[in-house]
């Protein structure tokens, strides 16, 4: 297998090659500060507010797709065989406005212009797959854009007429040359590059990245980055050796099997929402209110549960389903419940070399109730005070199983022990939910932040029981619901 | 040049943002994106780490040595004064001396050759601290005696005393009210670019570059005369940059002048939120005597507010607040009292209303309390208490002379069908459902003028160059709020050409000196008078110029739309120009505007601090989940007045997006501050501005077009930055009647601000409970 040591992406319409490249160099700043294109801005360098939102285009079994991301924790090694799109190159013909612009001036959806590049990026990537949007979609698409001086409704405007102003794209013109140049340089190499003492490595496939990582078990597994990108630039922690693998497609395979949904561990938060929502349907809320389209297409299932933190939002309902991982290690590999895996704060079930191969959902037996809840200070894109799965087998008025995960009340992702105890063998009624949410205090004793205190996201979690009662009961009680 | 037949981008008209093609093209340059000068360094700002105490001892060795670093500056390497303070009281040092008064406070500067290696070389300093108690909040500040930062204020008409005594009803309460990050896109930044002897000028994200440039000058020990501040634009501002950059601004100067090299400074988006000011967090303690109709016959009020550290603007401020207290209310007899407690916090500042919000919001929660008491509509009880003749004195004494607020608010209660939502809210809320809802409607009246009666003035450049392209050039900053269009509607309008015609350029302490902030929502009313009186300058001598050249009377040469009207003649208004340079005419002027009739006795609590007021009106209804206490806004109608708007297109802009922001302010924007006294909430990940699925569900905003101001402002138009943020107080209100449902209305449910899932939760657990 081929060895390179550099990487090369496409930047709007040039090649680049960089050999010098280290693994917590960020894209933002490899824009800014190097090609001088300094359109695409950081707001906050931590993903959360859309300024530096630039495209990435990559091949996807040979069709070309582009995805959102926040080019300030997208780290650039990872671009190696992409396309990456900035404000810079959107345009339409004869260098007119692109419609999603020309959109934006028309209905005033600039103020002081700062946030704009991002939205405007943000809305390009919407109109390529939507022109004609709707209220939703567009307050989905743009959940990882913060704007402080408009309060949006000019830039929900623009986004409900974008569609009426043409098709003119440059941009898809080139896909043809684009999908071309990624194509040939398609090499099947290991990419291997330095820069300053911090190593980059992108294993050719997965069985070479088994390779590096037994070679290499120290090595800082990076999938979509968006938590370790972080580390890079908020907290300035130096990676010696980083093992990119964000580009293995094998890893993003998702299988439909009769009895499971069998989940790479690079799916992203995009990539599963059509089939979580068909298999799990209860999961179509929850997941919309995970993180901004920018983060979720950059981040994965695999890193969500490797991050191992008490408050990610794959874990509780995962959990609640039954779900199992599969871990690598060279060639051997072992399947163990998720639940299993978060063994203390910050330490997981994951032996040095090792790395998540694939997630395990069972699809839900008969007579299973489900349910999925996230609570946190704003609805969107935020990290959530409290997030609760649920799934509860009802045989006869009886229920006879009980498996219920919280995020956000313990060190780690955890089941309700105490309070599944109180529902097992109980009659599917109010009175057994109001047991299981009294036994609550017996399972978590929830710390106190930034985001909620203890008392709130017990008194919260507990609340979570009667409103699955009356989800289960077909008589919804939520802010969705109530017209 | 040519001009349309009828002028295009005059006043009155719908006209784009002056930058909205370079916004949506990434091409609209901010100060990061300005081409370095060659061999730029870069600067970053090293903190303290403890909330108040001594440095025992600050070894920066590692720091000097570390890679890249060309230089380590403290307080030792100020050759003028270490202090920022923008009041005089010189409480505010750029770097501490040894004294450290919050959490963050600047210790020293680390130069680099990158920005990357600067920041890395911060972090290798070794303090040792000899550490003192801290008190980071208003209780604990006032029970460890801390002093006010400023001087308190207190406004009085009547007695309030006897006249409360003498009430048939009275309630007496305390609220609290959180404050606000201004979380603008672009933080700050400042580029320090060195020139010949003592000058050095700076490019630097400021909404005012007249005190930047005196801040510079103090601490580099050299005259104004030496410094120039240039800023194009703003990424948003809101107050943040009134003061504010003045720290990063002054660094960066330091460093380029010792160094000889071009320096920028900008913090992450962390450094900047735990080291600058934010809106004030207030305490407010109400005693309110009404009668049986809910009238107000007495209020007597105390209004604390969370000042940080050093005094800054926070004697303004409170000030402000207090002058908002009354909202749009009568108060028979009234004392007002500020509190400005210091507290080893950043030093809260400046933020679009300045304190105003923080008083409206006491009057409205008086109005809450007066309505739960009596089990009225709360609509009914404002309009018991507007300002009407013979009860339209304000307790500053001034008369409100131009109160609009009974035909707005009677236009919005029937557009937005208030009754009829408040019936259905009520049977909604009746069938006793896990969601419950909400609707408020509530007024604003605000106080426009600087109540620093001297900041009320400002200049303008207008050229007229020979070929007859127009140069305009004022005091205000472009922060997005659309001020450089506005102007150059003015401009257009006042010479009857068409905008393209004329060259907006960046404000510059070396064009017009001595301006004041672009703050008080006052940006065009004092720079479009002052560029107006540029115009009018130059218009004269043109006029003067036909007459005498066309031999026809001065009545006789009139501006119309691309020419001028020389007796029975047409002139292209290119010819004319061309012919009046070629017969020596001046064609440039300076012009200047200060605001008439204003005046303030701040001793006497007595004057006419403000030249006119702006009034609006906003209904929103919400809906509340009780199990979670998470919110959602369903629907909200604003009916507000900006007099005869300038740009229709650009003030609605304005009314929407202070909304929004004002409902972050009440909802979802809370700042936390932890035990060591480390603010908690410090980037976008933790504190939650609100994004577009918070926006309301149904949002009506208009602008009513029927009003007019009364006094002679630019073209009879009205301020807009601050006013409408208080329109959202109806979200607040409307979230607390949700709430007090639960207990059938007969509590005033006493909702703290902001209004998270957390308080509204506990608010509904505690009325249940009580219920």
């Amino acid at each position: 297998m081929p060895h390179r040591q550099d990487m090369r992406f496409l930047l709007n319409d040039r090649p680049v090659t960089l050999s010098s490249v280290g693994a917590g160099d960020m894209l933002l700043d490899h824009l800014r500060l190097e090609q001088r294109l300094r359109g695409t801005k950081e707001g906050c360098a931590e993903g959360d507010c859309g300024a530096c939102t630039v495209l990435v285009g990559r091949l996807v079994a040979d069709r070309l797709e582009y995805e959102p991301v926040n080019a300030c924790i997208r780290p650039l090694a990872s671009c190696d065989g992409c396309h990456v799109v900035t404000i810079e190159h959107l345009r339409g013909h004869d260098g007119a406005l692109h419609p999603v612009q020309q959109a934006m001036v028309d209905h005033h959806g600039s103020q002081c212009g700062f946030c704009t590049p991002g939205f405007v990026m943000a809305l390009y990537a919407l109109w390529m797959r939507t022109p004609h949007p709707s209220e939703h979609d567009l307050e989905r698409a743009l959940q990882g854009n913060l704007c402080r001086c408009t309060g949006y409704a000019p830039i929900i405007r623009a986004g409900l007429a974008m569609g009426g102003y043409g098709t003119s794209d440059p941009l898809m013109d080139e896909r043809a040359t684009v999908a071309q140049t990624l194509r040939d340089w398609h090499d099947g190499a290991r990419v291997d590059v330095a820069k300053d003492g911090s190593r980059a490595i992108l294993p050719a496939n997965v069985d070479d990245l088994a390779r590096v990582l037994a070679q290499h078990p120290d090595a800082r597994i990076i999938a979509g980055a968006t938590d370790v990108g972080l580390w890079v630039t908020k907290f300035l922690r130096d990676l010696p050796l980083a093992v990119f693998i964000g580009h293995l497609d094998e890893l993003r395979d998702i299988q439909d099997t009769d009895d499971a949904l069998h989940l790479g561990a690079l799916v992203s938060y995009t990539q599963a929402h059509i089939p979580l929502r068909t298999h799990f349907p209860h999961m179509a809320r929850y997941w919309d209110r995970i993180a901004g389209w920018q983060v979720r297409a950059m981040g994965t299932l695999g890193g969500n549960i490797a991050n191992g933190s008490p408050i990610g939002d794959t874990p509780p309902p995962f959990i609640a389903l039954g779900a199992r991982l599969v871990l690598r290690h060279g060639d051997a590999r072992r399947d163990i419940p998720l639940e299993d895996f978060f063994l203390d704060y910050g330490k997981q079930d994951l032996r040095a070399g090792e790395f998540i191969e694939t997630v395990i959902l069972p699809k839900p037996a008969p007579n299973t109730l489900h349910a999925a809840y996230k609570i946190s200070k704003r609805r969107d894109e935020d990290i959530s005070a409290v997030a609760a799965g649920f799934a509860l087998t009802v045989e006869n008025g009886t229920i006879t199983g009980a498996r219920m995960a919280f995020g956000g009340m313990a060190a780690t992702p955890k089941r309700a022990a105490h309070a599944e105890a109180a529902l097992t063998g109980q009659p599917f009624a109010m009175d057994s939910f109001q047991r299981a949410a009294d036994a609550l205090p017996q399972d978590f004793t929830p710390l106190s932040d930034m985001r909620a205190s203890a008392e709130y996201r017990m008194r919260a979690a507990q609340n979570l029981f009667t409103r699955f009662w009356l989800d289960a009961n077909g008589t919804p009680a939520t802010l969705e619901d109530a017209v | 040049m040519k001009d349309t037949p009828r002028t295009d981008g005059a006043t009155h008209q719908d006209q784009n943002h002056d930058s909205a093609i370079k916004h949506v093209t990434g091409r609209a340059e901010y100060t990061d994106d300005i081409t370095e000068p060659a061999d730029c360094l870069h600067a970053y700002i090293g903190t303290a780490g403890i909330a108040h105490g001594t440095i025992a001892s600050l070894d920066l060795d590692a720091v000097r040595t570390a890679p890249g670093v060309v230089a380590v500056l403290t307080a030792d390497d100020i050759p003028g004064r270490n202090d920022i303070s923008p009041n005089g009281l010189n409480d505010e040092p750029v770097f501490t001396a040894g004294l450290v008064q919050f959490h963050g406070q600047p210790a020293f500067a680390v130069v680099a050759t990158t920005r990357d290696l600067a920041r890395r070389a911060c972090r290798l300093a070794k303090f040792e601290y000899a550490p003192l108690p801290h008190a980071c909040d208003i209780d604990t500040a006032e029970h460890a005696a801390y002093p006010d930062v400023t001087a308190p204020l207190t406004l009085e008409r009547g007695l309030a005393g006897p006249a409360l005594n003498a009430s048939p009803h009275r309630i007496k309460g305390r609220m609290r009210v959180g404050g606000q990050d201004h979380m603008y896109l672009e933080g700050q930044i400042a580029l320090a670019i060195p020139g010949e002897d003592d000058e050095v000028s700076l490019f630097a994200s400021t909404q005012h570059p007249s005190e930047a440039q005196h801040m510079v000058a103090h601490a580099l020990g050299v005259p104004a005369n030496a410094v120039v501040i240039n800023v194009r634009r703003i990424g948003g501002g809101f107050g943040g940059k009134e003061t504010q950059m003045n720290l990063f601004c002054v660094i960066a100067a330091l460093a380029a002048k010792q160094l000889g090299r071009a320096v920028k400074l900008r913090p992450d988006r962390d450094q900047d939120m735990e080291i600058t000011g934010k809106r004030h967090d207030f305490r407010i303690d109400y005693d309110v005597g009404f009668d049986d109709q809910g009238r107000i016959l007495a209020v007597d009020g105390v209004f604390a507010a969370r000042c940080g550290w050093s005094s800054d603007l926070s004697g303004p401020v409170t000030d402000r607040a207090l002058f908002h207290a009354d909202n749009a209310y009568y108060y028979p007899d009234v004392r007002l009292k500020s509190r400005p407690i210091k507290t080893n916090t950043v030093s809260n500042t400046a933020f679009r209303g300045f304190g105003g919000p923080q008083g409206v919001i006491a009057a409205e929660r008086m109005i809450e309390e007066i309505a739960y008491a009596l089990g009225r509509d709360p609509l009914e009880v404002r309009r018991a208490n507007f300002y009407r003749d013979g009860a339209d004195v304000t307790p500053y004494h001034q008369t409100v002379e131009d109160n609009i607020l009974t035909r707005l608010v009677d236009e919005l209660e029937q557009s937005s069908d208030y009754q009829a939502r408040r019936r259905a809210v009520l049977d909604w809320n009746a069938k006793d459902g896990i969601i419950r809802k909400g609707i408020a409607l509530t007024p604003v009246k605000f106080g426009i003028s600087f109540t620093a009666t001297w900041y009320n003035q400002a200049g303008a450049l207008v050229h007229v160059y020979n070929d007859g392209s127009i140069h305009l050039n004022h005091g205000g900053t472009e922060m997005g709020q659309g001020l450089y269009t506005k102007v150059a509607q003015v401009v257009a309008e006042a010479f009857q050409v068409d905008i393209s015609r004329i060259k907006i350029t960046k404000t510059t302490t070396e064009k017009v000196p001595n301006t004041s902030a672009t703050a008080a929502s006052s940006g065009s009313d004092l720079n479009g008078m002052a560029a107006l009186n540029a115009c009018e300058q130059i218009k004269a001598r043109l006029v003067e110029f036909a007459a005498t050249h066309w031999g026809v009377p001065a009545e006789a040469v009139q501006f119309r739309p691309g020419h001028v009207a020389v007796g029975g003649q047409e002139i292209r208004f290119d010819d004319l120009i061309k012919a009046a340079y070629m017969a020596r005419i001046q064609l440039s002027a300076a012009g200047f505007y200060k605001t008439p009739e204003i005046h303030w006795d701040r001793a006497k609590g007595r004057g006419q601090p403000f030249y006119y007021f702006a009034y609006g009106a906003a209904c929103a209804e919400v809906s509340i989940d009780t199990l979670t206490g998470e919110t959602r806004v369903d629907r909200a109608d604003v009916l507000h007045d900006v007099g005869r708007s300038l740009n229709p297109a650009l003030d609605l802009g304005q009314v929407e997006g202070a909304f929004v922001q004002g409902m972050g302010w009440l909802t979802s924007e809370e700042l936390v501050w932890d035990d060591k006294g480390r603010l908690r909430t410090h980037a976008p990940s933790t504190y939650k501005i609100p994004l577009a699925s918070d926006r309301p569900r149904i949002f009506n905003v208009r602008l009513a077009d029927w009003s007019e101001n009364v006094k002679p402002t630019i073209k009879r138009s009205k301020a807009v930055g601050e006013p409408p943020f208080m329109l959202p107080i109806s979200v607040f209100e409307a979230i607390g009647m949700a709430v007090a449902s639960v207990a059938d209305y007969r509590e005033c449910p006493r909702l703290d601000a902001p209004a998270t899932p957390e308080r509204v939760l506990i608010a509904v657990e505690r009325l249940r409970a009580g219920a």
